[in-house]
């Protein structure tokens, strides 16, 4: 709890710091956020793991292993987030205090929702994090682009929302329960307070059942899956690139931690028989991302295809129905963070810089910085899934936890199937920024690309994190296999 | 640190080192470069020497965690199989740095950075023990090949060539990934990737046959797709044609190497029943590898072309003797790989330092060039001689070994293989010395060509074909250590333990019944 509070009362700190700032400081405000966001990451790492979950507020607030990976992950991306609004600053017209505010209240719902325990948690965790998105996608009111972004984001997230309230009036009135998982004194599964418990006994009952899947679409929404993804290529187009990326990194993540917690704690029967349609979901997801990227022009836009494409993947992990596919989806997500922000941040430094955020802007970028020609390259290597970067081991991993299920369930062959026909495809259009970057020269300005410090550190920083990933995952495999321990009980 | 894993680790220290040299220093990036390409020989050339033939099992190991919670570690050693491929590959390696020294001249250090990966990764490949480290370090290869033939190719299809070849070498490997997880998945858990411990368990209990029906296939398609196996194989002449010097080198000579390595190291020895069942399907496909590709190698008026379909022709060598599953047949196979990596290495060097000098390898606007490269022009009639087949290189010894092991399953495909290895390819081989090297001296093209006299740019071909003529005079230095190996693998692909295992069982049941 405590890393939450510390984060609202930073953007807090920020929107009064905003008042006594003079204008021409503001810009480093996000600069400040972000140190103070590493400290508390750095805490994070006093609170330990390993220990048993602990809970708050009547259960509905859970502190494990599992909960603190995905903090973690969001109090990093954040970091990373925060240093990048420096580079968007010229573009936003009400203020840099009031968009880092905004991003560290996203954050602190994206940390909310990794606790989750309970329905009512999930769905202000959730809103908290969408609402918040809504003001961060349409900030830069003066653009048409951005504005469109933002009421489309609006709709379909009002949309998911109407749906996933009615999925859970659906389940709280059939079970009378909203707590996910609650244990006895005795340590021993509650099996009458929480829907862990109960769900198998309305595992028949189809309004209860229907109530589970309309949860999971509001969820599916948060991820960019199949059948809320529509939004994601608009939205990623419009958005200013750091939102982007904290849409991508962040919303999705928080997005699969509480898919995990639904599923695994809160309706493991129904998630078992749900399997296959997990896995039809996963594998619609991977082809609609694929297939639409292959045409894009604009690289927001791109990514945007291809962050459904990642919910696809990832979502092969939770279809497995597996420990093995649970810890699949912590590798993959925690690679996807540090290459999606890495993509991003290279996106944002180039379009600052030539004001335009094509794919043929990068055209003689490997002359006009090398540095930036380097990590965009290796994010999309990463992206696509090729040795040595993390992009491939989180594929192997979840493509050895499909394999794994396919013994158990032929319907999985298809699933793999797709994942590697999408695999195939994604080479084409990630080669194909590689080829703008590396082939083709710049027709007219040919000066050096400026980038500064703080930029080029967080760069670092995710290549790094990338390269650890693939080159020497034992630890961060260990670290997934221990996080998802929390799921058998 | 042994020796294996500096041999794995230098060429990518040397990588990570020349990333931090200034752009200004780049006087300096080919001798580093070269330095730690020269080094990794010298090591593999010791490691060769004092490799213990006699000994059982793998030498040098080394075993550090990967990801120890699914069972993967960075494990390195050599056998008998993989031996001769680690000397070859550091050959080539060396042999590619060298030759692009007059050839690449801007942006050098990103290319000698991305040839070094290159190298690492497929020596990495080759030391594995690890299923999963031996595919991780081959995909290595994959961006650099991609951006090299982009950025230094040649040719007015290279944009066409980079994808093609790009999509062709994922697909094959997502293919083999597939095939490699479902074969791990068939052990017992804990689970484990390591190559010597998989082998041991599934000859105590081999895999069912309907998986191994479906895994080796997988295995076989996905792996030979990358070995240029027709009908997948036109990626690659285009490819080497697009490719620069050092690129189609290693590729064509090394990199090719490591499907039909993953197939007589894992598919064979672990799925011996899917094997028995699919072989005869790769040896009739190797037959269009030898016959289609050799007669296309005959049309062309490229000279790189031509090399890249006789490279591909010759791998339908290897897939005969892996089909063969006999014991001399598969030690001519791995002989094939050693001998065709050097040749291809030697040719595409040979055919890289004409272009460099005269701007095309159009044949029909070359001729009379002995008169001016009497040391080029001798290496590569020398190295066209062995691409025919001739005794005395160290491609005779292997294709020798593996129709005398073909022979027996399957008589007709090796009459039909024999006649491809000595008629088609002579008539191309020496079609194009006629033209190349004989014949009326072209003009247009003679007077720009310049011998090599500088012991850099003559190094690096004498060293590849000393090697062929080494290993071809006295193939006994390598034979004799891959036989050893090859006999454990040709006994379990064959099912030599599990007969005699299933003969005690049975054997034990009769003496019940007596009782």
């Amino acid at each position: 709890m405590i890393l939450e509070i510390a984060v609202v009362l930073l953007g807090l700190g920020v929107l009064l710091l905003d008042l006594w700032t003079p204008a021409e400081k503001k810009r480093e405000l996000g600069l400040y956020a972000a140190v103070v966001v590493a400290g508390i990451l750095g805490g994070s790492f006093l609170i330990d793991a390993g220990a048993d979950p602990r809970y708050a507020f009547g259960g509905m607030y859970v502190q494990d292993g599992l909960s603190l990976f995905f903090k973690r992950l969001f109090l990093f991306s954040m970091v990373i987030v925060l240093v990048m609004s420096t580079e968007v600053v010229h573009r936003i017209k009400s203020g840099i205090s009031e968009y880092c505010a905004l991003t560290l209240f996203a954050g602190a719902g994206m940390m909310m929702a990794a606790s989750s325990n309970n329905l009512a948690m999930l769905f202000v965790s959730i809103e908290l994090i969408t609402v918040t998105f809504y003001v961060l996608v349409s900030i830069q009111r003066s653009q048409t682009r951005a504005l469109e972004a933002g009421v489309k984001y609006l709709i379909i997230g009002a949309l998911s929302s109407a749906v996933m309230v009615y999925g859970i009036a659906l389940v709280f009135g059939i079970s009378g329960e909203m707590t996910f998982i609650a244990f006895g004194a005795d340590g021993a599964l509650d099996a009458k307070n929480c829907l862990a418990g109960l769900s198998g006994q309305y595992a028949g009952n189809p309004l209860f059942l229907a109530g589970v899947l309309f949860i999971l679409f509001g969820l599916a929404f948060k991820v960019a899956a199949f059948p809320f993804q529509l939004w994601a290529p608009d939205v990623y187009h419009g958005a200013l690139a750091p939102t982007s990326a904290f849409l991508a990194v962040g919303s999705k993540a928080a997005g699969f931690a509480l898919m995990l917690r639904v599923l695994f704690h809160a309706f493991p029967e129904i998630a078992v028989d749900w399997s296959t349609m997990l896995a039809a979901l996963a594998g619609i997801t991977i082809l609609y991302g694929n297939l639409g990227a292959i045409p894009q022009r604009n690289l927001k836009r791109l990514m945007g295809y291809s962050s459904i494409a990642h919910a696809g993947y990832v979502m092969m992990g939770v279809a497995a129905v597996s420990a093995a596919g649970q810890s699949a989806t912590l590798c993959y997500l925690g690679g996807y963070t540090f290459t999606a922000l890495a993509a991003f941040g290279v996106i944002a430094i180039v379009s600052r810089s030539v004001g335009d955020d094509d794919i043929s802007s990068l055209a003689g970028l490997s002359r006009r910085s090398p540095f930036l020609a380097a990590s965009l390259t290796l994010a999309m290597v990463s992206l696509t899934g090729l040795p040595p970067l993390a992009g491939f081991f989180g594929k192997f991993m979840l493509l050895k936890a499909a394999v794994e299920a396919s013994a158990a369930n032929t319907a999985f062959y298809w699933l793999i199937a797709a994942a590697v026909f999408g695999v195939i495809v994604s080479v084409y259009y990630y080669f194909n920024v590689i080829r703008v970057i590396y082939f083709s020269s710049s027709e007219g300005d040919d000066s050096e690309i400026e980038v500064s410090q703080p930029m080029k550190l967080v760069l670092i920083l995710c290549v790094a994190g990338m390269l650890v990933l693939g080159l020497y995952p034992n630890a961060v495999v260990d670290l997934t296999v221990s996080a998802v321990r929390v799921f058998t009980f | 640190m042994n020796n294996l894993t500096l041999i794995v680790a230098i060429p990518f220290l040397a990588a990570l080192f020349l990333a931090f040299i200034p752009r200004r220093e780049k006087d300096l990036v080919q001798p580093v470069a070269m330095m730690a390409t020269l080094v990794t020989m010298v090591l593999a050339i010791i490691l060769f020497v004092r490799f213990d033939a006699g000994a059982e099992g793998y030498q040098f190991v080394f075993k550090a965690p990967f990801a120890a919670a699914v069972g993967i570690f960075f494990h390195f050693g050599v056998d008998g199989i993989n031996l001769g491929l680690i000397l070859m590959g550091s050959i080539v390696g060396f042999a590619a740095t060298c030759v692009s020294f007059g050839e690449i001249k801007e942006r050098e250090k990103e290319f000698y950075i991305l040839l070094l990966v290159m190298i690492g990764g497929i020596l990495g490949s080759f030391a594995s023990v690890d299923i999963f480290m031996f595919f991780f370090f081959h995909e290595f290869a994959l961006v650099p090949t991609f951006i090299m033939i982009g950025v230094w190719g040649r040719g007015d299809r290279k944009n066409y060539a980079t994808f093609k070849i790009t999509i062709y070498l994922v697909v094959g490997s997502m293919i083999a990934l597939f095939g490699l997880i479902a074969l791990y998945l068939q052990a017992p858990e804990p689970r484990t990737f390591d190559m010597a411990e998989l082998a041991r368990i599934f000859r105590e209990n081999p895999i069912g046959a309907n998986e191994q029906n479906l895994i080796f296939p997988l295995l076989m398609f996905g792996f030979g797709i990358l070995v240029s196996l027709w009908p997948f194989h036109t990626w690659a002449p285009l490819g080497y044609a697009s490719a620069p010097t050092a690129t189609a080198m290693m590729h064509a000579g090394v990199i090719k190497k490591f499907g039909l390595y993953g197939l007589i190291r894992i598919a064979l020895p672990m799925c011996p029943t899917g094997a028995q069942n699919w072989l005869y399907v790769l040896a009739f496909l190797c037959l269009g590898n030898i016959l289609y590709c050799g007669f296309v190698a005959m049309r062309q008026k490229d000279l790189n072309l031509l090399i890249g379909n006789s490279s591909v022709a010759h791998m339908g060598f290897a897939f005969l003797g892996i089909a063969s599953l006999s014991l001399i047949g598969i030690t001519g196979a791995v002989l094939v790989m050693v001998a065709h990596g050097l040749l291809a290495a030697l040719t595409f060097g040979l055919s890289g330092y004409l272009y460099n000098r005269t701007g095309t390898l159009d044949m029909d606007k070359m001729g009379g060039y002995l008169h001016g490269l009497p040391f080029i022009g001798s290496a590569l009639v020398m190295a066209m001689m062995a691409g025919c087949g001739l005794p005395g290189f160290a491609n005779f010894a292997g294709e020798a070994m593996v129709f005398f092991g073909a022979w027996k399953p399957f008589p007709i495909i090796t009459t039909l293989a024999v006649w491809g290895a000595l008629v088609i390819g002579a008539v191309y081989m020496l079609r194009a010395i006629r033209k190349i090297l004989h014949g009326p001296v072209n003009e247009e093209t003679f007077f720009s060509i310049v011998d090599a006299t500088d012991w850099r740019q003559r190094a690096p071909f004498a060293l590849l074909l000393a090697t062929l003529l080494l290993f071809g005079f006295a193939p006994r230095l390598l034979t004799s250590k891959i036989q050893p190996s090859a006999k454990a693998i040709v006994n379990m692909a064959n099912g030599v333990d599990a007969r005699i295992a299933t003969a005690a069982s049975l054997n034990s049941a009769s003496d019940d019944d007596a009782k």
